[in-house]
């Protein structure tokens, strides 16, 4: 790429940008276009004019309430899952390193974390679904009806108890790294100062992990606020939060004038994930500090 | 959401004693330890009640019989032809998405370390992107896009390849991203050059070999994904094995149940598989992780 032959050396320095033309092509039409669509979709309306009308709609009624108990059932089991999952990793993390427990446990908090969806709607139906095992238990043994005040685990309380059970896994992956990240130093450092365990916790070791920590928290609220399949096997009447409301809008004849609503409530989707995962990564940036 | 990456350097757990602590140190150490195994493995129960009797609830569940024990609805799993293609179906989806996954990466990627440094960013910020898109709001815009799909490629199911490759991109892109890190990818890629190979035979003789940890890894990841999916096959209108379990719970519950436990523990043994092939590698000595 020799000054001498400019308009050559600008073409040959384009060349290498052809090798990834096919990636562009393919993310921009399976990606970035269908990204544009939900967008666009949220900002116009039936006969594809410009207008705000279609996110108005979300402030009001139903949306809002949906959006309401999107972000409170995310918060919900995204800080119960955090300080359990926190826990757990911590017991996981005290024993070896290569030892076949925390191995067992990685793999299992990975499957419950990414693979679940559907199959932890039906093992949550079959422990304490209508005729389910615990269901059974209570009502045979302790003489206690679990659904006396109404079928709970078909509801918000039952999506609660669910997404526990695959937040807390997801805390367990993203926490073991951080927690690795401490150096037995520290400890020694404390230790020799006369410091205690506790001492080494409070002022060490619970500073250090805090962004961590944080951090953990938003990435399994956006886990939760994104998560549809356990709710759809779960809830077939009714769309008490905003992904089923999508579902809504792609299974059933649209309203004359709403054909957007969906779009936009995607949108809206965006915008929340984005910011909590756009926090995430700064607080990722924060961890990574003292955490390598 | 993340991946799970044993990072290979930090030390493990201060379970050994303290090395250099008085006479005070050592007197507390030992009860501090016991008090704190004790909590360990208390905690360790609890958290082992929590996620097991669901587990075993499936398994009691599934096995109901009128009067006993029966394994009708684990026998009906490869009787019920609706569950065997579906199961087919989502075989092949992994084995597909995978390799496309592989096809569509690897090469930019690598090309990405190489010679276009610049761009490395935009390409990260684009694989990492449908993080930030959930898959019930990729499903709206990529609706459209599928009517042209289904008239350009049939109905098949397996056309829902083309999303998942999109699906499993963070996952995917930070495996092998991690991977080419880990090497020194500009020596190796000099010395095949100037030994005459061209950029095909580097991608598949020298850079795919030293990356196959990370590569298998992605696959891995990518193959339990796809076989977990729902959300994209149920909108778009296509069978897949959790489609066709969720259907089948309104039919036939204990069968359901007995998929859905079946396809965990699968996924269990693909993931824990995938803990010792990081653990081999790491053995051999060569230092890069998924």
């Amino acid at each position: 790429m020799s000054a001498s032959q400019p308009a050559t050396a600008r073409l040959s320095r384009l060349v290498p940008y052809l090798a990834i033309a096919p990636f562009l092509v393919y993310v921009t039409v399976f990606l970035l276009y269908p990204t544009l669509i939900v967008v666009a979709g949220a900002f116009t309306d039936d006969s594809n004019r410009l207008t705000s009308s279609t996110l108005r709609v979300l402030t009001e009624g139903v949306y809002l309430r949906a959006f309401a108990r999107s972000i409170e059932l995310s918060a919900v089991t995204a800080v119960a899952g955090a300080v359990l999952g926190a826990l757990l990793a911590w017991a996981v993390w005290s024993g070896p390193r290569e030892g076949p427990l925390r191995r067992a446990v990685t793999a299992a908090a990975g499957v419950l974390a990414q693979f679940g969806g559907v199959t932890l709607a039906f093992a949550f139906i079959a422990t304490i679904g209508l005729s389910g095992v615990v269901t059974n238990f209570l009502q045979d043994q302790m003489g206690i009806n679990p659904f006396s005040g109404g079928v709970w685990l078909f509801d918000m309380p039952g999506l609660m108890l669910v997404y526990v059970y695959f937040q807390i896994p997801l805390m367990v992956l993203v926490f073991l790294p951080a927690l690795d990240g401490l150096r037995p130093e520290w400890r020694e450092a404390v230790e020799s100062l006369g410091g205690s365990g506790w001492d080494y916790w409070r002022n060490v070791a619970g500073p250090v992990l805090f962004p961590a920590f944080l951090g953990a928290t938003l990435l399994l609220f956006a886990n939760a606020f994104s998560a549809y399949a356990t709710a759809a096997a779960l809830v077939s009447q009714g769309s008490p939060i905003v992904p089923l409301k999508i579902r809504g809008f792609l299974t059933s004849e649209v309203i004359l004038g709403q054909q957007n609503l969906g779009k936009a409530l995607g949108f809206g989707m965006i915008i929340i994930v984005a910011v909590v995962m756009t926090l995430y990564a700064l607080l990722q940036r924060r961890a990574a500090r003292w955490l390598r | 959401m993340t991946a799970p990456t044993p990072d290979a350097l930090a030390p493990s757990a201060p379970s050994a004693p303290p090395v250099a602590s008085g006479v005070a140190g050592r007197a507390r150490a030992p009860r501090g330890s016991r008090r704190r195994t004790v909590w360990r493995w208390l905690l360790l129960l609890a958290f082992a009640v929590f996620f097991l009797v669901p587990l075993l609830a499936m398994l009691e569940f599934s096995t109901r019989g009128a009067g006993g024990r029966t394994f009708d609805a684990w026998r009906a799993i490869v009787k019920d032809p609706d569950l065997v293609s579906a199961i087919t179906i989502s075989l092949e989806l992994a084995v597909l998405t995978a390799v496309g996954m592989l096809l569509l990466l690897v090469p930019v990627a690598t090309w990405v370390h190489l010679r276009l440094p610049r761009v490395r960013r935009l390409i990260e910020f684009i694989c990492l992107l449908p993080l930030t898109i959930p898959a019930i709001v990729l499903v709206v815009g990529v609706a459209p896009i599928y009517a042209w799909v289904t008239y350009f490629f049939g109905e098949s199911s397996l056309t829902l390849t083309f999303v998942y490759v999109i699906l499993v991109l963070p996952y995917a892109y930070r495996a092998i991203d991690n991977g080419l890190g880990a090497i020194d990818l500009r020596t190796l890629a000099e010395a095949a050059r100037s030994l005459g190979a061209g950029w095909a035979s580097v991608l598949a003789r020298v850079v795919v070999p030293n990356i196959r940890g990370a590569l298998v890894s992605a696959s891995f990841l990518s193959v339990a994904l796809v076989l977990g999916e729902f959300t994209l096959a149920s909108l778009l209108n296509f069978n897949n094995l959790q489609v066709t379990i969720n259907l089948l719970g309104k039919r036939d519950s204990a069968v359901s149940v007995a998929v859905s436990l079946a396809s965990l523990v699968f996924a269990f043994v693909l993931l824990l598989a995938l803990s010792y092939v990081g653990r081999r590698r790491a053995s051999s000595g060569v230092t890069e992780e998924g």
